[in-house]
């Protein structure tokens, strides 16, 4: 790992339902431009701590920053104009609009006019609308659905809809990327796809944080993996160490290693 | 084509005066015209926002008092022995005044709901308009209650050069609603069309990733309230100097629901769809007059609702602009959908 300047620091984080520990004090940092994926088996508090991160649940202790603000308190849209943008396992497009609408919505934070200048049609909202089609026809072509430009979001295939979850993001012009399990419900090719994007965007000085199931996926494309379990972190570093890492073998990857 | 369509019936709209002459007609159709501006103003909310104002015609009602009690003037007792006195002003004014009052309850009515929403904001617009009924009925000093505001003067436009043309008859007060229903209607189709619109947009159809992305939910919700209570103000305001008598039963539920039964037969979400439910709804009592009591006239309301929602689930406009599309692509889309579906084989 070489020397980068720190993004975002989790420090101390503990989150609590009730009785239920969903996390008990995770701190760990990732740095501009890296990309760090947080794994872990099913119900360790991957999702949990994402949700910590992006303001859409309250941590019970500790607290997150990101570059150099504290999130603590700030409401998710909040910490959306930060440059912290999210996409979600399940609920991750505009359903009813077509795949171009789906992104000039979700390039909300770059078409703010006055109200009143688009209600006049005035040159100034008029050229900020031109800037955000042509936006999001790039952003189509970038991810690869230009034929799918016109069809309604909700009828796309899995996979489809996960490329335009990512593109809506990127829409929000992210400084650091946090993204849910986006390969699940993909194929390999699509998987294998989906992985030169994510280092693309990465190579745009995006940071990534990633969760994810797909082991090969996270060896491949991860700088630094960080692993949890029941809550707390069991192991963190670069993927070779992981692997190596008899606690992660035992408490996570165990028969999946071999496969890995 | 659409531009082409919208001027023909604009032109339809406007020619009506000169040829018809019968003025219960002509006054069916100026009320049904504001009551297609309320439906309008719902609409924005209800349709591209998906959150229903069951207390919607509290902003109409209050529209209509603003601007009945500006042009008239009044004196009412204030506690503590002040006193509220207040000479008359132009109707215009009161037409300004009935907005900007009316679109203030309106963000105080979505700050208050808008944190929790949903059924939240029914109950509270509901009791808001409840509210306001009691107060316009009970404060008689200020509203006259049941007596009523009455000798309401109609609305003069100050005309440069010219003096004042005072809006008296039907024939000057049905351009007077076809104009303010013109803007209306070209507002909110410029609202949703803006970034705003699609930020509405986001917020109905999938609150979490519209908030992921930095839209704004209080924000938002709040100024699509402020701009539909506005423009229901603007139609009470027509409705007072028009009717030139007011009286609290102005804020009966039955209006709400009346406003409702336009937007949802009509298509809620579509520009046109108020436009055609409350043309509908407004003149089927013209039409049922001759033939039923005013007590069957509701049944068949419910009648003709249930039917339209039967044939055209999503209300008139939208199953209809849908029927029209797929029949004139239908070959067109199912070679399309052959393409896509051998396409989406190939990589894998």
């Amino acid at each position: 790992m070489t020397a980068r300047s720190v993004a975002m620091t989790i420090d101390q984080v503990a989150v609590r339902f009730g009785g239920l520990v969903a996390i008990s004090d995770m701190s760990f940092t990732v740095g501009e431009g890296e990309i760090v994926s947080l794994i872990g088996p099913n119900g360790a508090g991957k999702t949990t701590a994402f949700n910590v991160m992006t303001g859409f649940l309250t941590p019970s202790a500790g607290r997150v920053t990101y570059q150099g603000t504290t999130l603590t308190g700030l409401k998710p849209h909040e910490i959306a104009d930060l440059g912290l943008i999210r996409t979600f396992q399940r609920t991750s497009v505009f359903p009813n609009d077509t795949v171009y609408d789906n992104l000039l919505i979700g390039l909300h934070r770059q078409g703010r006019v006055r109200l009143l200048d688009a209600i006049l049609g005035l040159p100034g909202a008029r050229a900020s609308e031109r800037r955000l089609r042509q936006r999001a026809s790039e952003l189509i072509e970038w991810v690869g659905l230009e034929r799918r430009a016109y069809d309604t979001a909700g009828s796309l295939s899995y996979g489809e809809q996960r490329l335009v979850g990512v593109a809506l993001a990127l829409a929000a012009e992210p400084s650091m990327l946090l993204l849910d399990e986006p390969v699940s419900g993909m194929n390999a090719s699509e998987t294998h796809r989906f992985v030169e994007l994510i280092r693309s965007i990465r190579d745009r000085g995006i940071t990534i944080l990633l969760v994810e199931h797909d082991m090969p996926m996270v060896m491949t494309v991860s700088d630094r993996i960080v692993v949890l379990n029941y809550g707390r972190i069991i192991a963190e570093g670069t993927p070779d160490v992981i692997r190596n890492d008899p606690a992660v073998i035992e408490a996570y990857l165990g028969h999946g290693a071999a496969r890995a | 084509m659409r531009a082409a369509v919208t001027i023909l019936v604009v032109a339809a709209l406007a020619s009506v005066p000169l040829w018809l002459r019968d003025p219960y007609l002509l006054n069916a159709l100026i009320t049904t015209g504001i009551f297609v501006i309320g439906a309008m103003s719902l609409n924005l909310l209800l349709g591209f926002t998906g959150q229903l104002s069951l207390g919607h015609i509290a902003f109409f009602g209050i529209g209509a008092y603003v601007s009945a009690l500006t042009s008239l003037g009044f004196d009412a007792g204030l506690p503590g022995g002040f006193r509220l006195v207040h000479t008359s002003w132009p109707p215009i004014a009161g037409f300004v005044l009935a907005i900007l009052v009316a679109g203030s309850c309106g963000y105080f009515v979505g700050l208050l709901s808008f944190r929790v929403r949903g059924a939240y904001f029914v109950i509270v617009t509901i009791s808001f308009a409840e509210v306001v009924r009691l107060v316009a009925l009970n404060w008689v000093e200020l509203t006259q209650g049941p007596l009523a505001l009455t000798n309401i003067p109609s609305i003069a436009l100050p005309l440069p050069g010219f003096g004042e043309l005072t809006l008296r008859t039907k024939f000057h007060n049905y351009y007077l609603v076809l104009v303010v229903a013109l803007i209306a209607y070209l507002l909110i189709a410029r609202l949703v069309h803006s970034h705003f619109g699609r930020a509405m947009r986001g917020l109905m159809e999938n609150e979490t990733l519209a908030v992921s992305v930095g839209i704004d939910v209080t924000r938002t919700l709040t100024l699509a309230a402020v701009i539909s209570a506005a423009i229901a103000g603007a139609a009470g305001s027509l409705y007072a100097h028009y009717i030139r008598i007011i009286d609290p039963e102005v804020f009966a539920f039955i209006n709400t629901v009346t406003m409702v039964i336009m937007v949802i037969s009509g298509g809620k979400g579509s520009l046109a769809g108020p436009v055609v439910g409350g043309l509908i709804f407004g003149l089927l009592p013209v039409a049922l007059r001759p033939v039923m009591a005013p007590e069957a006239q509701w049944i068949a309301y419910g009648g003709v609702l249930i039917a339209i929602l039967f044939v055209l689930p999503r209300g008139i406009v939208p199953s209809l602009a849908q029927r029209f599309a797929r029949r004139r692509s239908g070959a067109a889309a199912l070679a399309t959908a052959a393409l896509t579906d051998t396409g989406a084989k190939e990589p894998a």
